[in-house]
């Protein structure tokens, strides 16, 4: 099959699983892996694109959260409006963060992104309208388009999934237009971009931005879907949960987040109930990846598929 | 303002401070042995401070005797940990090491939430180290004058064998260019293992002087670490005495905000590291690797 | 220690990444003697001396140290054999000084020069003792660089292009201890584009080209064949 025909039939799955999904399963619970696939592919946009692994998404994804919650409660904003003022937020901090961490590289971009992170989760600990440990609450999820009540779960698994199915487009035209190719040879090659004449700065600022908007669009999403922004949202953990989805399904992989997720969501409810503590399976997965199969989820069966 | 506040809190700073440089030290041996950002370092000093604890608790093991065979413990758990599984991944990218050594940091400190709950335990510091001295200004307890020195004597120690020592010179040698030091027939994978052993305890040298005045808790490491890594982008990991430096410079300042301005401590390391990276993005000290 | 071949290449592949270099190196050095390597930039000498040593990626073939099959063996085992190696960027620490370079490499082996005696080879080293590594002139940088494994008693050296960029009394120096290695009866593989140098140390001449070896000359035929050398190296 040529590319383009796999590329086609993989949409035409993609989008009849979601239109099915909600005969098969809990929509709330779809409408989590939905969230986290979002989420993992926002960072995934920003690693595959530019090559930089930052370990500090939960500030966008929980910034946004409790932006979009605020909006929502406090201001009485309607949903599409609440939205975006979430995405907002999270571009807004997507600027500054980029603007401070892409001057260093690999590791080191790292720890700072890292850094950065804790600091936005100390200011959600001081910031009234965050109201600490207890979390913003009560977010009334409101009307999508002002018609549909998202009371309703299957309105809101649907309104989800053309969000999430809209934001998976979006990401995909970025990476084959002509910006993604340029900011795939600043990340193969920066010197060469940079003779070039591209300002690379820019392109990876630019990069990271789009990044945090998309991050942000899951947090504000699922504050409102879940009714609730916590710490949990902003702690350093979600950032390795996010790396670790990532990572499941498969690094450089356009579906391997969204397989990640799933995995990772399935596993979260399962473990929910069994005592076992979350963070200690998650590491022991985490190891696991790294040491045995680095290519997760997508890159393996990629990989069996290529080698029969 | 009162002054037994003011130095208290300075004194706090910098307590923190020389836990910053034996964090950072460990982990500036370890990156430039193994090219790896060690975030599970957190997780090190956390089972250094509850050893400490368990051997107190559980076999009424006192403080100077944990004070030997704690690092021995951490630094042979951590060379088991570097055979098993780092020595899997060296010829990747430096960006696996982080991975890691977070899902090493995850298991370890979800494996001790699992054990013992998140709420901290007090350990009493050892007889001899408690009271302290009036200074008429301010109350200064044995304890953590002795926090201070014991933390600076480690940094020290750890300096003075890297730079005039024969294992120090196959330390920089191998750090320096590895495979070359293969050549002249030093066992480097031997030396990495022993180097992460040693880097390790240093951060297991750091719970264990902790304990007695932060409460033994298994979340105790996670966030420490981050502040390293910030202490880390801001010093630079080239210099062993500049990183130093900078730890405890940035304790002394977080206490002295903690004075000022109580809400803002905890984020003044993250506020400084900004302004750095703003004016040199490489470091104060900063080699980039 | 009875085999008289020191050093025993067959067959050999080697690899840099994808690139395949060395295609089916064969050569054998017997105790006590001098080779060179000759042969053009590229040619792949380098990458043989690296794969002697445990140094390339991926290898294959057979090669031999004083008995012992080292194909698979890793670079400190080789070095421990008894092999003296001297880069071709000489591989100096910047973050050792002169003395700390001398002093790293552990004994491989028995009949090893003291510092004292390493000094009254080269005096400049003694004055330079406490420099860093790197801030010496390039030809000190050669001298520390062989006065290292002379030091560590290894009695089979590979030393790749010693006088390489350097000025020609420098040149004979280098020379002169070079010979005095091989007057003490050690095994010497030598690396080098310097023709009057090689012909002066070695007893034979491997031609190399494309990763294998092309042709053989040994020091009775040097007179008659020097044409061959020259045309080598591309003179």
């Amino acid at each position: 099959m040529k590319e383009a025909n796999v590329d086609k039939l993989g949409w035409i799955l993609l989008a009849a699983a979601l239109f099915v999904a909600p005969w098969l399963f809990y929509p709330l619970f779809l409408v989590k892996v939905l969230c986290y696939a979002l989420f993992a592919c926002a960072f995934n946009l920003l690693l595959g694109s530019c090559g930089l692994m930052s370990f500090g998404h939960a500030a966008f994804f929980g910034s946004a959260a409790y932006v979009a919650g605020h909006a929502a409660k406090v201001w009485g904003l309607p949903f599409e409006a609440s939205l975006l003022c979430g995405v907002a937020a999270a571009a807004l901090l997507g600027v500054v963060f980029g603007y401070i961490s892409i001057r260093r590289q690999g590791i080191y971009f790292a720890m700072i992104t890292l850094a950065l992170a804790q600091l936005i989760f100390f200011i959600a600990l001081q910031l009234p309208f965050t109201h600490a440990e207890d979390g913003r609450t009560g977010i009334p999820r409101g009307r999508v388009l002002g018609l549909f009540a998202l009371d309703n779960n299957i309105v809101l698994y649907y309104t989800t999934a053309v969000i999430f199915l809209g934001a998976f487009a979006l990401i995909r035209l970025i990476m084959n237009s002509v910006f993604g190719q340029i900011v795939r040879a600043v990340r193969d090659n920066e010197m060469r971009a940079t003779s070039l004449g591209f300002d690379v700065n820019r392109y990876k600022l630019l990069a990271f931005t789009l990044s945090a908007a998309i991050a942000g669009l899951a947090g504000a999403n699922k504050a409102i879907a879940f009714k609730l922004a916590t710490l949990v949202d902003v702690h350093w953990t979600t950032s390795g949960n996010v790396v670790l989805m990532t990572l499941l399904g498969g690094l450089g992989a356009l579906f391997g987040p969204v397989a990640g997720a799933i995995v990772f969501v399935t596993l979260e409810n399962y473990l929910a109930d069994s005592g076992l503590p979350v963070q200690l399976v998650i590491g022991a997965i985490f190891i696991l990846c790294i040491v045995l199969f680095r290519r997760g989820i997508v890159g393996e069966i990629e990989h069996f598929v290529r080698r029969r | 303002m009162n002054a037994q506040v003011l130095f208290g809190q300075l004194l706090i700073g910098l307590i923190n401070g020389s836990f910053y440089a034996m964090m950072s030290l460990g982990l500036a041996l370890i990156f430039g042995l193994l090219g790896i950002a060690n975030i599970a370092q957190g997780a090190f000093y956390m089972m250094g401070a509850f050893f400490t604890w368990m051997l107190l608790r559980w076999f009424n093991v006192g403080y100077f005797a944990a004070l030997a065979l704690v690092p021995i413990a951490i630094g042979v758990i951590g060379m088991a940990i570097e055979r098993l599984l780092l020595a899997r991944i060296y010829k990747l990218d430096h960006m696996y090491g982080l991975l890691l050594t977070f899902g090493i940091l995850m298991l370890v400190q979800g494996l001790f939430v699992w054990l013992f709950a998140t709420a901290g335990r007090p350990y009493p510091a050892p007889a001899a180290l408690s009271g302290g001295f009036d200074l008429g200004f301010m109350f200064l307890p044995k304890y953590r004058v002795w926090v201070v020195f014991a933390s600076l004597a480690f940094c020290l120690a750890t300096w003075l064998v890297i730079e005039k020592t024969p294992l120090g010179r196959t330390l920089r040698a191998a750090t320096e260019n590895p495979m070359l030091t293969r050549a002249f027939g030093v066992n480097v994978p031997a030396l990495m293992t022993f180097g992460f052993g040693v880097g390790v305890a240093l951060a297991g040298a750091a719970g264990l002087l902790a304990a007695p005045i932060y409460s033994v808790s298994p979340i105790m490491g996670g966030d420490l670490i981050i502040v390293v890594f910030a202490v880390v982008v801001i010093g630079g990991m080239g210099s062993i005495l500049g990183s130093i430096v900078t730890s405890l410079v940035l304790g002394l300042l977080e206490g002295a905000t903690r004075v000022v301005y109580p809400q803002g401590a905890n984020m003044v390391i993250f506020v400084i590291m900004i302004a750095v990276l703003l004016v040199r993005p490489a470091g104060l000290f900063g080699r980039e690797r | 220690m009875a085999d008289p071949v020191s050093l025993s290449l067959h067959d050999v592949h080697g690899f840099y990444g994808e690139s395949h270099v060395l295609h089916g190196l064969s050569l054998d050095v017997v105790r006590g003697e001098a080779v060179s390597i000759i042969g053009r930039n590229g040619a792949g000498k380098t990458t043989m001396m690296r794969a002697i040593m445990g140094l390339l990626e991926r290898r294959s073939g057979s090669i031999i140290v004083k008995g012992v099959e080292t194909i698979v063996a890793a670079p400190e085992r080789i070095a421990r054999l008894g092999v003296g190696y001297v880069p071709e960027d000489r591989g100096i620490y910047s973050s050792l000084d002169v003395t700390e370079n001398l002093l790293l490499p552990p004994r491989v082996g028995d009949d090893c020069m003291s510092l004292v005696d390493i000094y009254r080879l080269f005096p400049n080293l003694e004055e330079r003792r406490r420099s860093q590594g790197t801030r010496l002139s390039g030809g000190e940088q050669q001298m520390l660089a062989i006065a290292r494994v002379l030091r560590t008693g290894a009695d089979l050296f590979l030393l790749d292009e010693p006088t390489e960029g350097l000025a020609p009394v420098i040149v004979q120096r280098i020379c002169a201890a070079i010979v005095g290695m091989k007057e003490k009866g050690h095994t010497i593989v030598l690396v080098e584009q310097n023709v009057d140098v090689a012909a002066h140390i070695a007893d034979r001449h491997y031609i190399m080209e494309h990763g294998r070896i092309i042709d053989l000359i040994t020091r009775s035929e040097l007179d008659a064949r020097s044409d061959r050398l020259k045309s080598a190296l591309g003179i």
